[in-house]
């Protein structure tokens, strides 16, 4: 008997699951200690499907390839002061908001997907997670390299780090990395893999990159054209997941559906500060954020849940909210900012005529009734030499740890508060999205490290703003307030006038 | 003879982050290395204790029983980050393509003897599962940690040892003519041939140890020490006449092990160099392991090299010696 030669799939199969082995000289349940306690019902490992089958001897071929074209474009970028050749000052901002908030959430995902890749009993998924853990890391490393000369001219770059642990906005991100991260290797899995990376990555990872793009950022554009395979294989990873969990047990619909609900808002929430991006940091915008939740939620995501509505899964609970929210968010957060600018790594500024133009024409329902008149009337107070600062530090939501500054559903002049009761405390939240969350797991939300909370716990270096940002490393005049009459500002004029002088 | 370029010099305000700057000197420009790897791990201000492990936090120093006043200290001397290390091991990949290319135009795996072929079916290919078992223990380093300096490069290593294992798997594909029966039955052979289970019970053990520096320390100096060296380094008698073929075809992993023993090398010398208490602690700790692989490898080397069990002696005794050049008392 001569046995037959293998197929790709039998051979890759060889290469990755044939490695494995039921251990006897310890039990199982204890090499693999985090996989149960969940409440995830997995029959037959074996039935994972390999989204793609990439064995190392390729991934360090693609990968090495990518990274020499990506390397030589960021040196020839720093080379040729490509910083100045970006479309305006005022967009070095983004990239402060960036590596602020995003890459550190890279990090987060890349020892997350370690976590996945250990301890999930399936090798098949196990070795998925171990190569996005690898991607994630690239991810990081290379975004630092890219902003890199970015921060040798621009202030609020320098410090991203040790802010991503201690900056009140920065809490937004990190506690929704801090809180998958925190879950079991299945939540982790469905939070990062199946909401983040699947449903929302359009929301995140395209705006940064178009803007980019729209910019004349080319460093940075150059990375996301050379992460673009990376993220793919990550989105086939995350929609594989959640099949895999929903076809191996129906006990397993109840608690997916949760963490879908959960994570979808969560997500929705962290996205807020991308739709302030967009809407209002690009000096040559994209798109509008509704213009994005339509195309890249409410179509793709549409069609991604009625696909898998035959698992008996429905669409995310509020995601109807969200939508409603999309003509409202990027005003309201882009206004938090503005009040509380002192307090912020990068600078503010009210959009000009032009760009409010631009705004009433994408958000004609609500621009010019609801936000142009308070923009203009900060406008005046400016410039009557009353600027508007916030010296009040506002209430927190205890889930998603944004100011409460958000309104009710259908009534956009109201602020929105809820609250519950735990082991005697009262906790606020900014909607019925981060309530839920949070009395599905109070335990676990009753411990957020609310910044607020922190500073007049005097945990933050002091009661004084000074004090305060000197716990952030945040350079006072240089990092934050306006754009206008900042240093960034003056050396982009500078440049400009420069280029000007060259040109005669 | 140089030519020059004029280009336009515009004065930096900063040559690098905060954080580098703070540890390399102000004014002075930083690696990607460096900046790829200092304080990128979260230290502090953490939201929720992990569900399944309440008593520490996600990153946490306490998950070792070593401490370091900076987990920042134990440097890579490779200074790999993301794109240093896949662009060395896509080059590393490319000499393991010409060496199959060559095994299979020559027809090598036809030209072995029966008895050199069954000595790699018995102890070469059962090897896989080591790598795997590896990979398992340096993804939990990478998960469990502290600090990027060792995090980043043990996902490197862990990434190796998966492709170390698929190397494995495409010689016993190269074997059995691409019908993967061959692997199937060095499964069996690591499950229940006697000469493996103190390997494998070694390994297994290795899975449920909860000190990520302990991990480290078993499995970069006593598995990679006793186990690997025996087989790689130390057993071109063991291959009969297929020596030469075995030599070629995993001379990927005599590249890696020389590669990778810098970095985890230095790593322990570091570690243990921060005070008496961690070089008490880590010595303790390679004596017991070191002793553990070579009572673990001794069937096996006596089976493989019929030397009643003086290769897995000889490999303990070269790890030893390393041990002691890191500064360990054993």
């Amino acid at each position: 008997m001569s046995a037959k030669k293998l197929g790709l799939k039998q051979r890759y199969a060889h290469m990755t699951r044939g490695l494995d082995w039921e251990t006897s000289y310890q039990p199982m349940d204890k090499v693999f200690p985090y996989d149960s306690f969940e409440g995830i019902k997995i029959k037959d490992w074996s039935a994972w499907e390999d989204p793609f089958r990439l064995t190392m001897d390729t991934y360090w071929k693609f990968q090495a390839e990518k990274e020499r074209k990506l390397y030589a474009v960021i040196d020839a970028f720093a080379q040729n002061n490509g910083q100045t050749g970006i479309s305006d000052g005022r967009y070095a901002n983004v990239l402060k908001l960036f590596l602020t908030g995003i890459s550190p959430a890279e990090y987060q995902a890349h020892r997350g997907f370690a976590f996945a890749g250990r301890h999930l009993r399936g090798v098949g998924p196990r070795v998925a997670a171990q190569m996005q853990s690898l991607d994630e890391l690239r991810h990081l490393q290379t975004q630092i390299h890219t902003i890199s000369h970015y921060n040798k001219h621009f202030d609020g770059i320098s410090e991203f780090s040790h802010m991503h642990d201690r900056v009140w906005y920065l809490s937004v991100p990190k506690s929704f990395f801090d809180d998958a991260r925190s879950a079991g290797p299945f939540e982790y899995m469905i939070a990062i893999g199946f909401a983040f990376e699947y449903v929302l990555t359009n929301l995140l990872f395209v705006p940064f990159m178009s803007g980019a793009a729209y910019n004349g950022d080319m460093s940075t554009v150059t990375f996301g054209f050379s992460a673009q395979s990376d993220e793919s294989r990550h989105m086939t990873l995350g929609i594989e997941v959640i099949k895999f969990l929903l076809e191996q047990h129906p006990d397993n619909l109840p608690i997916v559906q949760k963490w879908v609900d959960k994570w979808f808002w969560r997500g929705h929430r962290v996205l807020g500060l991308v739709a302030m991006m967009m809407d209002y940091m690009l000096p040559k915008p994209v798109m509008s954020w509704k213009e994005a939740w339509e195309i890249y939620y409410t179509q793709a995501g549409g069609a991604l849940f009625q696909d898998l509505a035959r698992y008996g899964l429905r669409p995310p609970k509020y995601a109807d909210i969200a939508t409603a929210e999309a003509e409202h968010i990027s005003h309201q957060n882009w206004a938090i900012f503005y009040q509380y600018t002192h307090a912020a790594a990068f600078h503010t500024w009210i959009p000009d005529a032009k760009h409010m133009d631009w705004l009433s024409e994408k958000y004609p329902n609500t621009f010019d009734k609801y936000y142009r008149p308070r923009w203009e009337m900060w406008g005046r107070m400016a410039k009557e030499g009353k600027r508007f600062y916030n010296m009040a530090l506002p209430q927190l939501c205890q889930t998603c740890q944004i100011p409460m500054g958000y309104t009710e559903p259908g009534d956009p002049t109201t602020i929105a508060f809820r609250s519950s009761r735990f082991r005697g405390e009262t906790y606020h939240f900014c909607s019925d999205g981060c309530k839920d969350i949070f009395d599905a797991e109070p335990e676990k939300f009753a411990q957020s490290w609310l910044p607020v909370h922190q500073i007049f716990q005097g945990n933050c270096g002091g009661a004084t703003i000074p004090d305060v940002l000197n716990y952030y490393r945040l350079a006072n005049g240089a990092d934050n307030l306006d754009y206008v009459g900042s240093p960034d500002e003056k050396l982009w004029n500078e440049w400009q006038a420069d280029k000007l002088k060259t040109a005669v | 003879m140089t030519i020059q370029i004029k280009t336009v010099d515009m004065e930096p305000k900063r040559q690098t982050f905060g954080h580098v700057a703070r540890r390399i000197g102000e004014g002075k420009s930083a690696t990607r290395y460096q900046e790829g790897t200092f304080d990128v791990q979260p230290t502090t201000n953490f939201h929720y204790k992990p569900l399944y492990e309440p008593e520490y936090w996600t990153y946490d120093p306490r998950k070792t029983r070593v401490v370091m006043e900076d987990w920042y200290k134990p440097l890579d001397p490779r200074q790999y980050y993301y794109a240093t290390y896949n662009i060395s091991r896509a080059t590393m990949n490319q000499a393991v393509e010409r060496n199959f290319t060559f095994a299979e135009e020559r027809a090598l795996a036809d030209k072995m003897s029966p008895a050199a072929r069954k000595q790699i079916e018995t102890y070469l290919l059962p090897l896989r599962h080591l790598h795997w078992g590896a990979n398992m223990n340096m993804t939990e380093i990478t998960q469990r940690g502290y600090g990027t300096a060792i995090t980043a490069p043990a996902i490197f290593s862990a990434g190796d040892h998966l492709g170390m294992a698929q190397i494995i798997s495409r010689i016993g594909l190269l074997l059995d003519g691409q019908t993967g029966v061959s692997l199937d039955l060095a499964k069996e052979v690591w499950i229940n041939d006697p000469a493996w289970q103190g390997i494998r019970k070694l390994t297994e053990d290795s899975f449920v140890e909860r000190d990520w520096f302990h991990l480290f320390v078993i499995q970069t100096l006593a598995i990679n020490g006793v186990i690997f060296d025996l087989i790689y380094k130390m057993g071109d008698a063991g291959w009969a006449d297929a020596q030469m073929t075995i030599a070629l075809l995993t001379e990927f992993m005599s590249d890696w092990r020389s590669d990778e023993s810098r970095w985890s090398d230095a790593v322990i010398k570091t570690v243990a160099a921060e005070s008496e208490a961690n070089r008490a602690l880590i010595s303790q700790w390679a004596s017991t392991c070191i002793g553990a692989a070579v009572e673990a490898t001794r069937p096996l080397s006596a089976a493989f090299l019929g030397d009643g069990g003086a290769g897995a002696e000889m490999a303990g005794e070269a790890t030893a010696k390393r041990a002691r050049g890191l500064g360990l008392t054993l």
